[in-house]
């Protein structure tokens, strides 16, 4: 294995839970890259991270979805985590009627914001292969 | 007290008598619902068995674990969904599979407990899955007594009122752990966003006042000959301390011997949401001008600013209820979305218009017109 430290993406519109996620991953060990808005997130994706973990309502309802789709087209490999309180805080729910739909999201792992940090770092270990 | 039927679904013995210890006395009360919760919680080991309780006794929250013995949860769940049967479902998972977790929120899901879990993290996934079982019944009442139906507001509300929380929170668990060491001073980054985040929420409830009062029709509109420069005046010094705090001057120009008959508190809620926006979203030694004249038919106040302005595709969505502008000159501003929707609400309630001219980087102007 490297020495290098992985460099996780993380973009999110609130900056606190952006500050708040930074300072748990960085504890896990990885290098943090931040952004709030799609637009900053693809800037930043100059340097490839080596993971991104993305919140789902930002500027638009989707752009979470957005943006992994982005990404996914350019680094087919890279892993995604799509986070949200979407479902917990407001009881709205995804519509994801189709396969075509389903086929649309294109992430590795879709989480509820508020997951113990110890379980993200499971996580994110586990998308990693470490 | 009012009962919820709380099920758990888990074929090992330990789970289901930890989730009965840990919810047997649990009562979970807001201030806005005049009953508490309580759960009455039965239990089934198997999917088969959980059907059979659903379908004959009926359960509000269902924790359903994916592996069983013989249908999985995933089927369970399913069903649920076909039969189209009113129960809110919490998945017990370890996020093991994106595959499941997509399904089971296809299929209605309300939300996924990670395994293990601990006794507040259950409590708490339980007081979100009541409140919002609370609301989606008031929503129903409300329906069935033809009352307006608001749970898309109410949905938004509670979002808009849990992230300032839940970053407080996030950032008491890293004091509380000390997680960046002995030393307070490496805290007070935390400390003064959460201050802010507070503040964010305070303002947040007092619009929110506002706006209930004006929707319920509860409070008695006072209608009275006012004076507009008087009013003015008074809102303009209301605002003072934040206009000097950002070094912004207020000109004002008003002509005198204006009145109107109209509420006291609804006209001030006017101006000082447009007064307090033009300073908020000016930049430091800029400039705010109110300009009041009237004619024979109506009252013309305008508001201008040389803020950051607002770009032409941000304007259509000004007026819309927790909408904000979001970008790098606004990311430091608090704002609650909702200063700019009440005032057009208060602004039709006297058959008045407003508009707003913009140019990004000079400034912004709003102007309200009032009829006599």
């Amino acid at each position: 294995m490297s020495e290098e430290k992985k460099l996780v993406l993380i973009v999110d519109d609130d900056p606190d839970y952006l500050f708040q996620m930074k300072h748990h991953v960085e504890s896990f060990g990885f290098d943090v890259t931040t952004a709030e808005s799609v637009a900053e997130a693809e800037k930043a994706m100059s340097r490839k991270p080596d993971l991104a973990i993305l919140d789902l309502m930002m500027e638009t309802q989707d752009a979470g979805f957005i943006l992994a789709y982005k990404i996914k087209k350019d680094y087919p490999d890279l892993p995604v985590i799509i986070a949200s309180a979407v479902t917990s805080e407001t009881g709205l729910k995804f519509n994801l009627d189709t396969e075509e739909d389903k086929k649309w999201i294109k992430a590795d792992l879709y989480i509820e914001k508020g997951i113990r940090p110890d379980q993200l770092h499971r996580e994110i270990s586990k998308l990693l292969k470490l | 007290m009012e009962k919820l039927k709380v099920l758990v679904v888990d074929d090992e013995p330990g789970i289901r008598s930890g989730v009965i210890r840990i919810l047997k006395n649990y009562t979970i009360g807001f201030p806005f619902m005049e009953e508490d919760f309580s759960f009455d919680i039965s239990e089934a080991e198997t999917g088969e068995r959980a059907l059979e309780i659903i379908e004959n006794e009926g359960a509000d929250i269902v924790l359903l674990d994916n592996k069983l013995p013989g249908i999985q949860g995933i089927e369970v769940l399913e069903k649920i969904s076909k039969k189209r049967i009113d129960t809110a479902v919490m998945m017990i998972t370890s996020y093991a599979s994106l595959d499941i977790a997509v399904k089971a929120t296809n299929f209605g899901a309300y939300n996924f407990v990670p395994k293990p879990f601990t006794p507040d993290e259950l409590k708490s996934s339980i007081e979100n899955i009541s409140k919002h079982l609370f609301l989606k019944r008031m929503t129903l009442a409300m329906k069935e007594e033809g009352k307006q139906i608001r749970f898309q507001f109410l949905s938004v509300l509670s979002h808009e009122l849990k992230s300032p929380l839940n970053a407080i929170e996030g950032y008491l668990k890293i004091m509380e752990e000390k997680q960046a060491g002995e030393n307070i001073n490496d805290y007070m980054s935390m400390i003064d966003r959460s201050l802010v985040r507070i503040k964010g929420m305070r303002n947040l409830i007092i619009d929110m006042l506002d706006l209930t009062r004006l929707e319920s029709g509860k409070k008695k509109r006072a209608l009275c000959e006012i004076d507009i420069n008087e009013l003015a005046n008074l809102a303009v010094d209301t605002i003072k301390p934040m206009a000097i705090q950002h070094n912004i001057t207020i000109d004002s120009n008003i002509e005198k011997g204006i009145t109107i008959e109209a509420d006291h508190d609804e006209l001030e809620i006017i101006f000082n949401n447009l007064l307090s926006n033009a300073v908020k979203y000016n930049r430091n030694g800029g400039k705010v001008s109110l300009n009041i004249t009237s004619n024979d038919a109506n009252i013309t106040i305008t508001v201008s600013d040389t803020g950051i302005g607002i770009s032409t595709e941000d304007l259509p969505k000004l007026f819309e209820e927790f909408s904000r502008i979001k970008n790098s000159d606004t990311r430091n501003i608090t704002g609650t979305g909702l200063g700019l929707s009440i005032t057009k609400k208060m602004v039709e309630l006297y058959n008045g218009t407003i508009e707003v001219n913009s140019k990004p980087n000079f400034g912004t102007t709003f102007k309200v017109v009032l009829p006599f």
